[in-house]
């Protein structure tokens, strides 16, 4: 924005407005659940056809491992609220702390959702292998479905743990303070969707009856 | 100092091509829409008039049948994805929401931009489809699966490029619901917001809530080809209608992000050329929300023949006939808005009162195509054709042009020749229906879309299309001609209110100075269309 003398209105577009960017974050969640909305749809539609198949296929996940990684995540989600609440009350260095906590937590998510991921891969069950192209339809849709929808969730943890970071050096640079955090509540936001996506996730590839 | 820069132009700001691909500022974003936007519109109508050219006659005139598939596929995408989707909200709504409400910017100008660079990004990759990969995709625009699944042509990239402009929709509706709810001037409330920001702020939720649907269903017609997932070709154990579900859970609220703004639009022109308030202030706002919120359930209605339970199918037909209803009471608010008016007779004017004729032919034949009898016999022939560019272009397309002629003095601060606007509109106006009426008749006749040869029987009905459709491009390139003189800065000068409106974009400088106003807008007491009261403007 040219920025010239001369009049400019109370109301500018260029002001500063915290509730302006945590509604837009709001409306880009909305978006969000669509995304994941899309794909849930399908899952439920396939389930409904092949119910037998996606109750054989998830037995073959690691259920132990989605749990750790379910606790994982909501520690993490924990750790962020923290941090939250430590930069309004103007402890940078605790929220530091707590939003590297996440992120190593993160990471943790990462690791683990990186030896389920191996281990299907190793026995031939991403789409497109040749041990997965032999599967009966229902159990191949499964799969391929639990890759398409962890795999989207990993991208979102990544890109999470992105803006996790840059929040961290922003309120070591001092741009984040406790007059000014919206950018940590909308990092917030962004990773308690990225849980409670997660949170749909879990039961409906591990827990099936 | 500061009174000469307040009076400098957002032109005349800065100088140079970066100054205008990077600009945060939404007029100039606005205009680097309109360019694309129009630059890849002639594209869409170069292919429209190459496939009218082979339907002159029966048999082949031009085109192998391959190739008029890829023409109207690309046609499609140019048409939805580039030009009509984002015309009106990323070209007017960018430059005039903020001035409508009284502020300098959009709520989030760095995502503004950003949205531009995406869009770009999106009409590059399904351009590159014509010179990279297997030639463009001959799907149509709907990628109907299992053919899109299966085609040798290049449906990736143009499924990628579908995405990738999803996302510059996106981001232009969520920066201007942020920018309604926050940047409206102080006592502008919610109802006294003009009637474009309304249309604007229903489409927005559409865009918002809609497009990620279609975001991942294109997703996944990409893995379905790169993995060979049976996820909607039967053959490998998808479920083809689960695809058109998905499809049309987006592209039917889709048609109401090409409809709504121009109903806004329509709804800003009316009052100035009668000189009197709108008639229905409300009754137009609320009917906005009402057609975005009933659009989303009736998806339906574009598979009543690709087998569906006669429940789900009777639901849709009903629901569909529901949005009807606020669709007309905009209509009548219209017509009786221009009753005991002073009506000065103008380009943009004529452009708005054939809106309302075209529309009105376009949501008729809509509702027969909404009843289930009826569109058994009339599914997928010339009347869905005819139907959808009344909509679309004789409603949308027309409204486009109509507020470029409406606020083109604004954008310019220049007049273009009046004269020469009113003959090209009615040879494009002559042009369009010459095009598009016969199709309406042919396809009661039974002739199917999307073939590039027809039955002997139908010759008469083509050949007029095909002659409309020159006389249409006549029209349009006088059209363009006429108002090609704003841009190379010629024509006379006007002040600030040549149409004598009402809306705050009237109040200030033309073209606007880069904080939108010198001095402090002044909003109308009883709503924005009160003339009786309207604010003095000095020049």
């Amino acid at each position: 924005m040219e920025h010239l003398s001369g009049f400019v209105l109370p109301n500018s577009g260029h002001n500063r407005d915290d509730e302006a960017s945590k509604m837009g974050m709001w409306l880009f969640l909305f978006t969000e659940l669509l995304l994941f909305g899309g794909l849930f749809i399908v899952y439920m539609v396939y389930r409904m056809l092949n119910h037998e198949a996606f109750l054989l296929s998830s037995f073959e996940l690691n259920v132990t491992l989605g749990t750790i990684n379910t606790v994982v995540l909501l520690v993490s989600s924990m750790t962020i609220a923290m941090a939250i609440t430590a930069i309004q009350k103007g402890d940078k260095k605790t929220s530091v702390r707590l939003l590297l906590t996440t992120l190593g937590l993160s990471l943790v998510f990462l690791v683990i959702k990186y030896f389920e991921w191996s281990a299907k891969i190793h026995h031939g069950l991403f789409p497109g292998m040749d041990f997965y192209n032999n599967l009966p339809k229902g159990e191949a849709l499964f799969f391929f479905l639990y890759f398409i929808m962890t795999g989207l969730h990993a991208l979102h943890i990544i890109i999470g743990a992105v803006l996790i970071g840059v929040v961290v050096h922003r309120t070591r640079q001092n741009k984040v303070n406790q007059e000014k955090y919206a950018l940590t509540e909308n990092a917030g936001l962004y990773w308690h969707l990225v849980d409670l996506i997660w949170i749909y996730l879990f039961p409906l590839f591990y827990l099936i009856h | 100092m500061t009174a000469v820069s307040t009076q400098l132009s957002f032109f005349d700001t800065r100088k140079g091509l970066f100054s205008w691909i990077f600009s945060v500022d939404h007029k100039r974003i606005a205009l680097l829409y309109l360019y694309s936007l129009i630059t890849f519109f002639l594209v869409g109508v170069t292919l429209g008039l190459l496939m009218r050219y082979e339907l002159l006659n029966p048999g082949k005139d031009l085109v192998e049948a391959k190739t008029y598939n890829q023409i109207f596929t690309l046609h499609g995408v140019i048409m939805i994805f580039l030009f009509i989707i984002p015309s009106i909200p990323a070209v007017f709504g960018n430059f005039f929401l903020p001035i409508m409400l009284g502020t300098d910017d959009v709520s989030f100008p760095k995502l503004n931009l950003l949205s531009w660079w995406v869009y770009i990004v999106g009409a590059l990759m399904a351009l590159s489809t014509l010179v990279f990969g297997d030639g463009p995709a001959d799907t149509g625009w709907t990628f109907y699966a299992p053919y899109s699944v299966k085609t040798g042509t290049n449906v990736t990239m143009s499924v990628l490029a579908a995405f990738v402009l999803g996302f510059s929709s996106i981001l232009t509706g969520l920066n201007f619901i942020v920018t309604i709810h926050r940047l409206r001037t102080p006592g502008m409330t919610f109802l006294k917001m003009p009637l474009f920001a309304w249309a604007l702020y229903a489409t927005s939720w559409i865009q918002l809530l809609a497009t990620p649907i279609i975001g991942i269903t294109l997703l996944m017609i990409t893995a379905e080809r790169v993995l060979g997932v049976g996820l909607f070709d039967p053959s490998i154990g998808g479920d083809p209608i689960l695809y058109q579900h998905l499809f049309w859970i987006y592209s039917h609220p889709a048609v109401y992000i090409m409809a709504l703004p121009a109903f806004g639009v329509i709804s800003e022109m009316l009052p100035t050329f009668s000189q009197r308030t709108i008639f229905g202030y409300k009754a137009i706002a609320f009917s906005s929300l009402a057609i975005a919120f009933v659009g989303y359930f009736i998806w339906g209605h574009h598979m009543f023949t690709s087998g569906m339970s006669g429940t789900a199918r009777f639901i849709f037909s009903m629901l569909t006939f529901l949005v009807a209803i606020p669709t007309a009471i905009k209509v009548f608010n219209w017509v009786a808005t221009l009753y005991k008016g002073s009506i000065n007779v103008q380009p943009p004017l004529l452009y708005t009162l054939a809106f309302i004729f075209q529309f009105m032919i376009g949501g008729f034949t809509g509702l027969v195509l909404g009843a289930l009898a009826t569109d058994i016999h009339l599914h997928d022939t010339y009347f869905v054709v005819g139907h959808f560019h009344y909509v679309m272009f004789g409603g949308t397309g027309f409204a486009f042009f109509g507020a470029l002629h409406y606020w083109y003095p604004k954008i310019w601060g220049r007049m273009y020749n009046i004269t020469m606007a009113n003959i090209a509109f009615v040879i494009f106006f002559i042009g369009f229906n010459m095009l598009y009426f016969p199709m309406l008749i042919v396809g009661l006749m039974g002739m199917p879309r999307r073939y590039y040869d027809y039955l002997p029987e139908f010759h008469l009905p083509n050949m007029i299309s095909t002659y409309g459709s020159w006389v249409l491009a006549t029209g349009l390139i006088l059209m363009l001609a006429n108002l090609a003189a704003g841009f190379f800065k010629k024509g006379p000068k006007v002040g600030r209110n040549p149409w004598n409106g009402i809306t705050l974009e009237w109040q200030t400088l033309s073209p606007p100075p880069v904080q939108n106003f010198d001095r402090m807008p002044e909003i109308p007491l009883n709503g924005p269309y009160d003339f009786e009261n309207k604010p003095a403007i000095k020049e």
